[in-house]
């Protein structure tokens, strides 16, 4: 008896400390910003009622799932075709891969971002060099627009995206790409007849994953975007320090939780959280 | 070992993203190296006045010095947390273990700009009654990110505990140890490495944070990325591209020695 009482007491003492830090620390300020959507400036409903007739706060709304869908599917297959060598590559080609992949997913976003403003900027490397072989004569607008804001976070997000790939690429049975060949299956057909439907939930899990990430994206479409290309997160901050709307700020916040809840929930669904890793 | 090789479309089609992958951290070098004031390709001659001035300007210097005592700080205290409540939930397995652990995961999985006006809302309520730890102060932005870096550090440690073979912990418990014997002397010294890499990306976490970082801080709690924020955000400063350099070439350095040692250790 003593035994089990000790147990509960060990276990409530040792899981306590991290509980009661986050449930002030997190918990009950998330509440006070679901607080604020109702409240600020007058109680009500009023803050919802504004997501859904601005036509400023839907333009936005539409612009990030438009992004976001891009990126997803931009993202997936580039890292599809890195994920492919590094899981199935020689050695040497495994070693590459990895490296490429992950260098760029230990370096902080802001040095990523920065670097896509020297390569893409109007004095940048690209528009220097077009404009020094005469292909160009005024510069290209490659950042400060949409296409900038694509290129960052489909760069971002690709490491992102390999690891359930990885995952599912691992788990494939070799036998049955060979059994396919032996059968007379070309190398291509073999590819997206047999390889590719067998690494699907790791396509689904990894669409999500950007899916999610991408919606909620602030500091590379800021700094990429330049103010014209304004997504959900930027939005939640201008309304905040820009023009003090707390109120239309913790609306659009809730909401995107909400969003992004149902689609993990979905993710759950299909995808077992181990094949994420 | 895989036997299906990658054929030569694969490898064409990787390479080109390997190069994506590579471009932008490739292309801060030459910037870095321009003589010019602004963001600009050099043209002829080269120059490291961007270096010296980050050794020259003592705002780098100080908001080095302040992202890494940010760092170690919100770092020990995310380890020291995800640490008792990882053993506790493996010692014990409560009856809500995933709820528990679901709950303190929601840092990691809520969109980062939502948890960042979360945290401004709570840091500019306690600036209220405390001038020294609140909004815009260097503790407060060490709460912040140990709040951010606690859920990656409780995954990591989980993780190396679901690794830890239970009949160890059964004998010891067998033989009359004590939990806190049993968390220390046992468990503790198995997990030794899951916890310092929890140390470490915790550490890693807070000294790159901007998402949060910028709604909690603005003229005092200058970290390293806020500085470079605002220099990316107004006029293009060059310094920042020899500031990517460096920090790019200890990323490289870091990975290289520790791939080094993983396959010098035979595992990883």
């Amino acid at each position: 008896m003593r035994g089990v009482l000790s147990d509960r007491m060990g276990a409530a003492l040792l899981m306590a400390p991290l509980l009661l830090f986050l449930v002030p620390a997190y918990a009950w300020p998330f509440l006070g910003v679901v607080k604020w959507s109702f409240t600020l400036p007058t109680p009500g409903l009023g803050q919802y009622e504004a997501l859904l007739t601005d036509d400023l706060v839907q333009s936005v709304f539409i612009r990030t799932l438009r992004i976001a869908a891009i990126v997803t599917v931009v993202s997936v297959a580039a890292a599809y075709a890195i994920t492919v060598v590094w899981v199935r590559g020689s050695p040497a080609q495994r070693l590459i891969a990895e490296f490429c992949i992950l260098v760029p997913f230990w370096i902080s976003v802001l040095t990523r971002a920065f670097g896509w403003v020297a390569l893409l900027s109007n004095r940048g490397l690209i528009n220097t060099w077009l404009q020094s072989i005469g292909f160009i004569s005024e510069p290209l607008t490659l950042v400060r627009n949409e296409f900038g804001v694509v290129v960052g976070m489909t760069h971002f997000l690709i490491p992102f995206a390999v690891f359930p790939l990885a995952s599912a690429m691992r788990s494939l049975d070799d036998r049955v790409l060979l059994a396919a060949r032996g059968l007379g299956s070309s190398r291509m057909r073999t590819f997206w007849t047999v390889f590719v439907p067998m690494t699907r939930s790791g396509i689904i899990g990894s669409a999500l994953i950007v899916f999610v990430f991408s919606l909620g994206f602030f500091v590379t479409p800021a700094i990429l975007g330049g103010g014209r290309s304004v997504m959900i997160a930027e939005l939640i901050y201008l309304r905040i320090f820009q023009s003090p709307d707390w109120g239309l700020g913790a609306a659009i916040s809730v909401v995107l939780v909400l969003f992004v809840g149902a689609l993990m929930a979905l993710l759950f669904r299909y995808v077992r959280p181990k094949q994420l890793i | 070992m895989p036997t299906y090789r990658p054929g030569p479309v694969s490898l064409i089609l990787a390479a080109l993203v390997a190069l994506f992958l590579l471009m932008p951290l490739l292309a801060v070098i030459p910037v870095s190296l321009t003589p010019s004031r602004m963001l600009a390709m050099p043209s002829g001659e080269l120059s490291l006045r961007h270096y010296r001035s980050l050794i020259d300007d003592p705002r780098w210097l100080q908001s080095i010095l302040l992202s890494i005592r940010i760092g170690i700080v919100s770092s020990a205290i995310s380890t020291v947390l995800a640490l008792c409540f990882s053993l506790g939930i493996w010692m014990f397995q409560p009856r809500f273990t995933a709820a528990l652990v679901g709950f303190v995961l929601l840092p990691m999985v809520v969109p980062p700009v939502v948890s960042a006006i979360t945290l401004y809302f709570l840091l500019t309520s306690i600036s209220g009654f405390s001038s020294f730890f609140g909004y815009d102060t260097w503790l407060g932005v060490a709460m912040a990110h140990s709040v951010m870096t606690v859920p990656f550090a409780t995954v990591l440690i989980l993780v190396s505990l679901s690794q830890l073979d239970r009949r160890i912990d059964l004998a010891a418990r067998g033989l009359g140890a004590t939990v806190w014997e049993r968390a220390t002397r046992i468990i503790m010294p198995n997990i030794k490495f899951g916890i310092i890499t929890a140390a470490l990306l915790s550490f890693v976490l807070s000294w790159e944070e901007i998402g949060v970082t910028l709604f909690i801080t603005s003229v005092n709690a200058i970290t390293l990325p806020r500085l470079m924020w605002m220099g990316l955000r107004d006029n293009i400063d060059p310094a920042i591209a020899a500031l990517s350099v460096i920090l790019i070439l200890i990323t490289v350095l870091v990975l290289a020695v520790r791939s080094f040692v993983a396959r010098t250790r035979g595992t990883g």
